[in-house]
């Protein structure tokens, strides 16, 4: 009988607290086969941040550290600083952690050139924390903070992260992708495994950012999420390349 | 090694360089500027590691990050960039990370300014962070004495996997002193950091590091790990100095430079008679509450001298415990105390002997 599927070795055999519907299982999946596919997995530590993810130490079957709010660039950075070239350091970070009070770390880290890969997740809200305002919710999106939904006036406009960094020299690789159905499922596999491989390959600092669920806070049954997704974030945070300084050697 | 003349903060650079600190993450903020610009220059000579961040926020969780890979690191600031440090100290203390953070304090509070202070003594010595925890806290009074404490906050982070802080005054900052480094011979050996996160190729299972416990039994549990811990570095760690006080009735308790600046003052009164002598000191966490025990039948009276509103005095009143008098004599915003100042201080607590 011939195998085609087999759970990653990337990911703990363990059973994770997110909610029914929510991405970041996939996300921790495409992250584990990636690390596993490039044989990078003992070679990695991964820095978990606040938030839903806090407890992805718990799941990702490398050593992990657990950062501060937003702080998780930093972290990583003194991290990477200290360890041989051939070690490899990675963020997981949601929106809240990263796009509002880690903006600083999240910045500066991209315009050192960190060598570092940063997994951004971005559902447009804090999960964990409640279903709030994010630095990414939609004008009009309804949230915890923003019962009448985000007014541009009083609470200004969504930040494209993505966009934002890639217009920093320093950075190697940036790409939005999405996890709302296979197609930009797999997309999303090719762009996180080309950020891993620009830092096993030291190219320098790559970035991804991941359009996932939140169907607890945003009040959609899963299915209803992953198409909240394409009407209403995909138009707002377009997804491809946003940055790709390249590489001599062939990256795929 | 024969003696050189350097600047203090740059004594602490090279001190930490030489205790084996290949890695600095800092922010430059005055009275302590050169230290981080020492080590931007010192630290490549020795294959180290120099990187100035973009906040004190980001410098100590750099430190974290270098901290959970095993390494010795240290960060520097002076006291508004020491307290954006909190943060992550209490998430070092939490993680139980060995790291050593130096503060070179200055006046405040808000902005103040940039002249020496001892009104951090609360903030470090009180966990000053979030949640249960302390963090030993070496205050040296010299620059030779910079060389020695350096290296015990080295000994004592990697020992007890705990940040450790530093703690000195622009003064002591600034001043230039001859010293000599000299290595101390530690005898016991290090604990192997077989918890450091570095990559777990040929290491055995993950590693996690964190301080996040959602489990309220549990947390308790990490919580007494952590006391039972702080209860050995009490036991253990208490270092205090003392100047003519075997004869003393009187005690002038200082700590830090000012603590030089009462010497002078204790001479004053020796010379008219008075039998007073100092207790300094050198730990301030753990605070040296047996020397005061040890006098609580002999003791008249203590004269507490701060470059502060008075923040020290509490844990000697603490520790004398209603046995003798304890008065309080403090300078605040970056105000040096004179030996004069401290002389009169002085005869209003003991100068009744001269009767």
């Amino acid at each position: 009988m011939k195998l085609v599927f087999q759970r990653t070795v990337g990911l703990q055999e363990k059973e994770t607290h997110y909610c029914p519907g929510c991405t970041h299982g996939i996300i921790h999946r495409l992250v584990g086969e990636a690390l596993e596919e490039l044989d990078i997995l003992e070679d990695t530590v991964g820095v978990a941040s606040v938030g839903c993810s806090v407890l992805s130490y718990e799941y990702f079957n490398c050593d992990m550290t657990q950062a501060a709010h937003g702080r998780a660039p930093a972290v990583a950075t003194g991290i990477k600083r200290v360890l041989p070239n051939n070690r490899i350091v990675f963020t997981y970070q949601g929106d809240g952690d990263l796009a509002s009070i880690g903006m600083a770390e999240i910045i500066h880290a991209a315009a050192r050139g960190e060598h570092i890969t940063v997994i951004f997740v971005n559902n447009a809200t804090y999960g964990m924390t409640g279903g709030q305002m994010a630095p990414t919710t939609l004008i009009g999106q309804k949230t915890a903070t923003t019962p009448l939904g985000r007014n541009e006036q009083t609470q200004g406009a969504p930040i494209r992260v993505s966009e934002m960094l890639a217009t920093l020299d320093s950075v190697a690789y940036i790409e939005r992708v999405s996890t709302h159905n296979i197609a930009n499922i797999l997309k999303a596999k090719k762009a996180i495994k080309k950020a891993f491989r620009y830092q096993k390959e030291q190219v320098g600092f790559s970035f991804v950012e991941v359009l996932s669920t939140c169907p607890t806070n945003w009040g959609l049954d899963p299915e209803e999420s992953l198409q909240w997704v394409e009407d209403n974030m995909v138009p707002y945070y377009p997804l491809g390349v946003k940055k790709d300084r390249g590489v001599t050697t062939n990256v795929t | 090694m024969a003696k050189v003349l350097m600047k203090g903060n740059e004594v602490i650079a090279e001190a930490a360089i030489q205790s084996g600190c290949k890695y600095f993450f800092g922010y430059p903020i005055t009275p302590q500027s050169e230290l981080v610009a020492y080590m931007a220059k010192r630290l490549p000579e020795v294959d180290g590691l120099f990187l100035q961040a973009e906040s004190e926020i980001a410098a100590i969780n750099m430190v974290y990050g270098a901290a959970s890979a095993g390494v010795r690191v240290m960060t520097s600031s002076s006291s508004p960039g020491f307290s954006l440090k909190q943060e992550g100290i209490s998430f070092l203390a939490g993680a139980e990370l060995p790291a050593v953070l130096v503060n070179i304090a200055r006046g405040g509070p808000g902005l103040g300014n940039i002249q020496p202070a001892q009104s951090d003594y609360f903030q470090v010595t009180k966990g000053g962070g979030h949640g249960d925890y302390y963090t030993p806290v070496l205050a040296p009074s010299t620059l030779q004495e910079v060389v020695e404490l350096t290296q015990v906050a080295f000994y004592l982070a990697d020992k007890y996997r705990t940040p450790v802080i530093l703690l000195g005054d622009g003064m002591l900052g600034q001043m230039m002193e001859p010293v000599e480094f000299a290595s101390i011979d530690f005898t016991e050996a290090f604990p192997k950091k077989d918890w450091a996160t570095t990559g777990t190729r040929g290491d055995g299972p993950p590693r996690v590091i964190s301080s996040l416990e959602l489990n309220d039994v549990n947390l308790e549990n990490h919580n007494k790990k952590l006391q039972a811990k702080y209860s050995e570095i009490k036991c253990q760690e208490v270092r205090v100095d003392s100047y003519l006080a075997d004869d003393a009735d009187y005690f002038v308790v200082a700590y830090g430079t000012v603590s030089r600046i009462a010497k002078n003052a204790i001479d004053a009164a020796r010379q008219k008679g008075i039998k007073i002598g100092m207790i300094r000191p050198i730990t301030l966490w753990p605070f040296p509450e047996q020397a005061f025990i040890e006098r609580k039948d002999k003791a008249k009276g203590y004269l507490v001298v701060e470059m502060s509103a008075g923040q020290m005095v509490e844990d000697v009143r603490l520790a004398v415990n209603g046995t003798a008098p304890v008065t309080f004599f403090g300078r605040t915003g970056g105000v040096i105390p004179s030996h004069l100042e401290i002389y009169d201080a002085i005869m209003n607590v003991a100068g009744g002997e001269l009767v």
